[in-house]
């Protein structure tokens, strides 16, 4: 069993009325099964609405399931005996980081987590230096967060969860509010602690170029997993993207204008190294 | 209708530990109609200007003229300047509050006197420019999806007939369709009503594909102010300022390392499409459906 295995997972969202009976039910994700392999980079794309979120809310056991398992390391997030394990496991990082710095200084932010689990302070400071150095913030450790770029907040918020060593972590648009550079700094941060600590990732984005980055990724849509594989395989099916409210990257699309208007180029283009390299032998 | 940015400096906590010069001396001419795309890197100063653009925020020193008369001179009716130029915040689903999205975009026009029946008109009008749906105006704003809320929100400065409509990351955590859906949209305002429209965005794409002139910001003063065509290729300035250029430009000058002679300054997939149809000796042959 992988790190994440979901079987037949559902989530219903209620509404009630004032005397406390059901009004309305609403079906977030539906009968979702998966298995993430221990050190993968997955990317899960979809439409606002297509359950994304509350997937990866199921995943560190902020939302139990209405229906199905989820398994996070083995550990079934629904007894509750197990759910501070489980986010351990499985840290998350949300979209706005103003909304989960809490610290007034960016080392003291970074140590909330081990503290909180009870660590020893010798090994929290131990954690807090190693997280930091990891998502390159070392020189920023005694900055006031507030002080700091979106980029460079995003990425204490990162250090917060590593310094709690998941072996997971789950990010849920963790690029949406940044500049470009603020976005490749927190993509680097992220390829790297899969890539160097084996860290599995699971990223939520809007971003297609940053899906770029993953193994595999899962495409959303009406709460179901509607396609899964390599970016390449699921960018190079440009119109049924489109059917499911997405984008291809830029590249893919010229790529794709380009063999509309008559040019002999393969589907799935990524980089502009491969378009320049197929455009040339066209010359 | 225009705004005159006359010579503008911001300070904040001005004598303290904690001074910042947001602005520095800042010069800008917004006449009638233009769509402007503003751009930098967070903290370059775009939120402290466009927020001195309605009077929300007095400059530490200069002027802002609107319609030549200074909006800061006594008597100067300030309240009826932000309605003319409406605001759209960076979390936009943070300006609702009312219990149904009818009401919500009622509050601006009543606001500015009319009655409930002549503001709901008002805001009927301004949600369908938005394309929020007539059927479900009486839900309460906060049960409405991301891209629904900042309809409403939109729709709520809209109501207020302004002139020249500032929205800041208007699009941020939509998803793609969303996007271009609200970005649409806004160009469709600008098209019909001839509002003039400032829109602030971390998304190059967007940029390239909307605006006719780009105002870049760094560190508090305006670096450059142009074209998207002719801003865009300055790529390592852009990099330079924590900004980027749009993936298709650099799509371009890589071709062009590659010794394809294509057009640097394109900026849009059917700008560079054509352009490489065009030094592969290739027509187009009449394709020109939209695809974005």
């Amino acid at each position: 069993m992988g790190i994440i295995k979901a079987l037949k997972l559902g989530f219903d969202y209620l509404r009630y009325d004032d005397d406390g009976n059901v009004e309305e039910k609403y079906r977030a994700v539906d009968d979702v099964s998966l298995d993430v392999e221990a050190g993968e980079f997955i990317a899960i794309l979809g439409h606002n609405g297509s359950g994304k979120s509350t997937l990866a809310k199921q995943i560190n056991a902020l939302l139990l399931p209405t229906e199905g398992t989820i398994w996070v390391d083995g550990m079934d997030t629904a007894k509750e005996a197990e759910v501070w394990r489980v986010r351990q496991k499985a840290g998350m990082v949300f979209q706005n980081p103003d909304n989960q710095i809490i610290g007034t200084v960016v080392e003291e932010d970074v140590g909330f987590g081990p503290e909180n689990m009870g660590v020893p302070t010798d090994q929290i400071w131990e954690r807090v230096n190693e997280s930091l150095e990891k998502t390159r913030m070392t020189a920023y450790r005694n900055h006031s967060p507030n002080r700091l770029s979106g980029g460079q907040k995003q990425r204490v918020a990162i250090a917060g969860v590593m310094a709690m060593r998941p072996s997971c972590i789950v990010l849920d648009e963790p690029t949406a509010m940044l500049d470009p550079i603020g976005r490749r700094e927190v993509i680097a941060a992220v390829k790297e602690l899969n890539e160097k600590e084996g860290v599995t990732v699971i990223l939520i984005t809007h971003y297609m170029e940053e899906v770029l980055a993953a193994d595999r990724c899962f495409v959303m849509d009406k709460g179901k997993i509607v396609m899964t594989g390599t970016p390449r395989e699921i960018f190079s099916q440009v119109e049924k993207l489109k059917e499911y409210r997405l984008d291809v990257p830029q590249v893919t699309l010229l790529a794709h204008e380009l063999k509309e208007a008559g040019l002999d180029i393969p589907d799935g283009i990524l980089t502009s190294e491969e378009l320049a390299g197929v455009l040339c032998q066209l010359k | 209708m225009s705004i005159e940015v006359k010579d503008v400096s911001f300070v904040y906590s001005p004598g303290t530990a904690y001074e910042i010069r947001a602005l520095d001396h800042i010069n800008l001419s917004i006449p009638d109609g233009q769509f402007i795309g503003m751009i930098g890197h967070t903290g370059s100063g775009k939120s402290t200007l466009i927020q001195h653009l309605n009077a929300l925020i007095r400059p530490t020193s200069g002027q802002i003229l609107y319609n030549g008369e200074d909006v800061w001179a006594e008597g100067y009716d300030r309240r009826r300047l932000r309605s003319q130029v409406g605001l759209v915040f960076q979390y936009p689903e943070h300006q609702l509050f009312e219990s149904d999205v009818l009401s919500d975009v009622c509050f601006g026009p009543m606001n500015q006197g009319l009655s409930r029946e002549e503001a709901e008109v008002q805001a009927m009008k301004a949600l369908r420019q938005v394309g929020f749906p007539e059927s479900e105006v009486k839900r309460s704003p906060f049960e409405l999806s991301g891209g629904q809320k900042k309809r409403v929100a939109i729709a709520g400065v809209l109501a207020m007939n302004p002139q020249i409509l500032i929205l800041d990351e208007p699009a941020a955590g939509l998803d793609p369709k969303g996007r271009d859906e609200i970005l649409g949209q806004i160009a469709l305002l600008h098209r019909e009503r001839l509002i003039t429209i400032i829109l602030v965005s971390h998304s190059m794409e967007d940029m390239a594909n909307y605006a006719q002139r780009m105002i870049v910001m760094n560190r508090g003063q305006v670096a450059m102010d142009g074209a998207p065509g002719d801003i865009f290729p300055r790529i390592e300035e852009l990099e330079g300022m924590g900004l980027s250029a749009p993936q298709i430009t650099y799509i371009m000058h890589e071709l062009a390392k590659n010794g394809l002679v294509v057009q640097k300054d394109a900026t849009t997939v059917l700008e560079a499409r054509d352009s490489i149809l065009e030094a592969l000796g290739r027509s187009r042959r009449g394709r020109r459906e939209k695809t974005c």
